[in-house]
């Protein structure tokens, strides 16, 4: 059998040091598969934000490990590290982070350009979002939900098989929320992509092939 | 698919990216422009009056068609000249490779104007048969004028100093009179003393110079000389004279007035500062940019750009930045030469002063953006789920 997506085996992390010290993950295991859709969910402060940074190679925990399509990612140095998650991530904000100043097709194409892919794809990309009518629009002249869907096309670019998200729903409403789940949904299925979603929200949870339960840093069974 | 200027300019989506962003603030993108012109016309001024008070310096001496000079020993610039015996002229002459030799008079003088007041002019005695030396670019009467007893042409830019408002204007200078006969354009003078220009005669005359004596002796060379044979031949016969070739007495006076009296070197301290100040405002207005859009950078580095594009993307904001101010900059400047054509400032900008302060330009932006490179890296990527 392959390695899984994304492994991760006893992960701990502390924020700061002495008295202000933060235990905000505490053994920590997890495991995501391609073609599968995980809710993470968990009270404010859990620890969910750390965990998906942690995954995502922008974090090194304070112990435990990572393993990336079955790659130990402790001890690359940091140029591999952005590589890794250039060629085999997507990432997903809260807060969209688009480049304003460029187009919907523009932002899609930065990421294009920077994984070594054709420009041209970035319509297709678009499409499949269900924005291919607004190739030439700027963030600011789209919803919330469109800014959202933009930036799902930019994390689709070079077509990675992770594809991470923290709380991409929180700045929508309950109807545009549910599509945009069910869209990254859709992409685990039909693409084989593992997607990790962090989410407060029980109707995103309800979407998810699994939830995962997190609360004082540790996964609740 | 329309993908900008910048795109198009072969600086792809990190050129797009930075000129959109600095497209994206227009007032702030305009005062970075008027800062980096502000900065270049500075910058070209400065250098320009550098280049116009050499051009100044040695105009005299560049356009005499003289192989060779005989100053007195120690003389250190073509105006403030000391005498030298007519028998030196005797012994150039009979060097072996001097083709010929004559004498050259150039004397401060006492110039009274017609309707009253004194100007301190510079006197230039020349031989008019050989046309080695005397006045250029003539622009009313003729060369053939001045053979005429007591005559002397000025040029345009000093008429009004010497209160001079016609041809045909009579003067005194040294207390004798004189007539202005003809006008030459744009022979400025490093010292401000207006150039009088004379028959070597006629200089003569009205200085009271004594007959044995000169100030300069001028002269070519054989064709087929070796010029530095020559010259070597010349000191040898001529032991209280230096004998320099043209280009030396030109680089001798410019170095003189340039280096010397302190002249050059406060224009070009003016000329650096000009680039600091640049320097200093477009350093702060792509540091006010980049930090405007810290969050992107920060998205890139998470995304997984290398630190490459974060680089290329800022360092293309100073390069269209550099490119958009240096041209309305140097256009600004050359109107300003231009003008500076009949004023008593000469400004000189040639072409390779033009190009060059572009990549001057370019440095200085460059220069200005490596704090805000710095900005950029020390950016967290984490930071973008922590908001
Ligand atoms: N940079 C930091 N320095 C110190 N403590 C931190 C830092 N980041 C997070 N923490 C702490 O670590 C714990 C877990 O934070 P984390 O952001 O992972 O929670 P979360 O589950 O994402 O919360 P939320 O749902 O509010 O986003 C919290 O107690 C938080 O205060
Ligand atoms: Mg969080």
């Amino acid at each position: 059998m392959s390695a899984a997506a994304l492994e991760a085996r006893g992960l701990t992390l502390v924020y700061g040091s002495g008295e202000t010290a933060v235990r905000a993950l505490d053994g920590v295991d997890f495991q995501a598969n391609a073609g599968e859709i995980q809710a993470l969910m968990g009270p404010s402060g859990s620890g969910k934000t750390t965990l998906l940074m942690i995954l995502g190679c922008l974090l090194h925990p304070t112990a435990g490990e990572v393993r990336v399509e079955g790659q130990l990612v402790a001890g690359l140095p940091n140029p591999a590290l952005a590589r890794l998650r250039l060629q085999r991530m997507g990432f997903i904000f809260q807060s969209y982070n688009l480049f304003p100043a460029l187009t919907a097709a523009e932002n899609v194409q930065v990421a294009l350009e920077l994984k070594g892919h054709d420009l041209g794809e970035a319509p297709a990309l678009l499409e499949l979002v269900g924005l291919g009518g607004r190739l030439h629009n700027f963030p600011r002249q789209l919803s919330g939900g469109e800014k959202q869907r933009v930036a799902i096309a930019r994390a689709l670019a070079g077509a990675p098989p992770i594809l991470l998200a923290d709380e991409p729903t929180a700045a929508l409403d309950s109807i545009n929320g549910r599509a945009v789940v069910k869209l990254l949904a859709q992409l685990a299925h039909e693409q084989r992509r593992a997607v990790v979603v962090v989410t407060h929200d029980p109707r995103v949870g309800d979407l998810a092939d699994r939830i995962v339960h997190i609360e004082d840093g540790r996964i609740q069974c | 698919m329309m993908r900008g200027q910048a795109y198009r300019w072969g600086m792809g989506m990190a050129g797009l990216l930075a000129w959109r962003n600095l497209a994206h603030d227009r007032s702030r993108f305009v005062v970075t422009l008027v800062g980096i012109s502000f900065a270049v016309v500075l910058i070209a001024m400065q250098i320009g009056l550098f280049l116009g008070f050499t051009d100044s310096a040695t105009n005299v001496i560049r356009h005499t068609r003289a192989d060779f000079w005989i100053v007195p020993k120690g003389s250190r610039n073509f105006e403030i000249t000391m005498p030298l015996s007519e028998r030196e002229l005797y012994l150039a002459r009979s060097v072996p490779g001097v083709a010929h030799a004559e004498a050259l008079l150039v004397q401060f003088a006492i110039w009274k104007k017609p309707g009253g007041g004194d100007e301190s002019v510079l006197l230039v005695g020349a031989d008019l048969n050989t046309g080695l030396a005397g006045p250029w670019n003539i622009v009313a009467g003729h060369l053939e004028d001045l053979r005429r007893p007591d005559t002397v042409m000025i040029d345009r830019l000093f008429a009004e100093t010497l209160g001079v408002s016609a041809l045909g204007t009579t003067v005194e200078i040294r207390d004798q009179r004189a007539r202005v006969v003809g006008f030459t354009q744009g022979i400025r003078s490093f010292t401000t003393n207006p150039w009088v220009f004379a028959s070597y005669r006629t200089a003569q005359h009205l200085t009271q110079f004594a007959e044995s004596e000169t100030n300069y002796v001028i002269g070519t060379f054989e064709p087929g000389a070796d010029p530095v044979r020559v010259q070597d031949a010349l000191a040898r016969i001529l032991p209280r004279t230096d004998v320099d070739l043209s280009e030396q007495f030109a680089a001798r006076t410019r170095d003189y007035w340039m280096f010397t009296t302190g002249a050059g070197a406060s224009v070009l301290v003016s000329a650096v500062l000009g680039l600091l100040v640049g320097m200093v405002i477009v350093a702060q207005v792509l540091y006010a940019t980049t930090v405007d859009h810290l969050p992107e950078f920060g998205t890139l580095r998470a995304m997984g750009a290398p630190r490459a594009f974060v680089y290329k993307v800022i360092l293309s904001q100073a390069v269209i930045s550099a490119t958009l101010g240096h041209l309305p900059g140097i256009a600004a400047s050359l109107l300003l030469a231009k003008a500076s054509e009949s004023g008593a400032a000469l400004v000189l900008i040639p072409p390779s002063l033009a190009v060059g302060l572009f990549g001057v330009t370019l440095i200085m932006c460059v220069f200005a953006s490596i704090i805000s490179i710095r900005k950029a890296m020390d950016i967290d990527p984490a930071m973008v789920f922590q908001r």
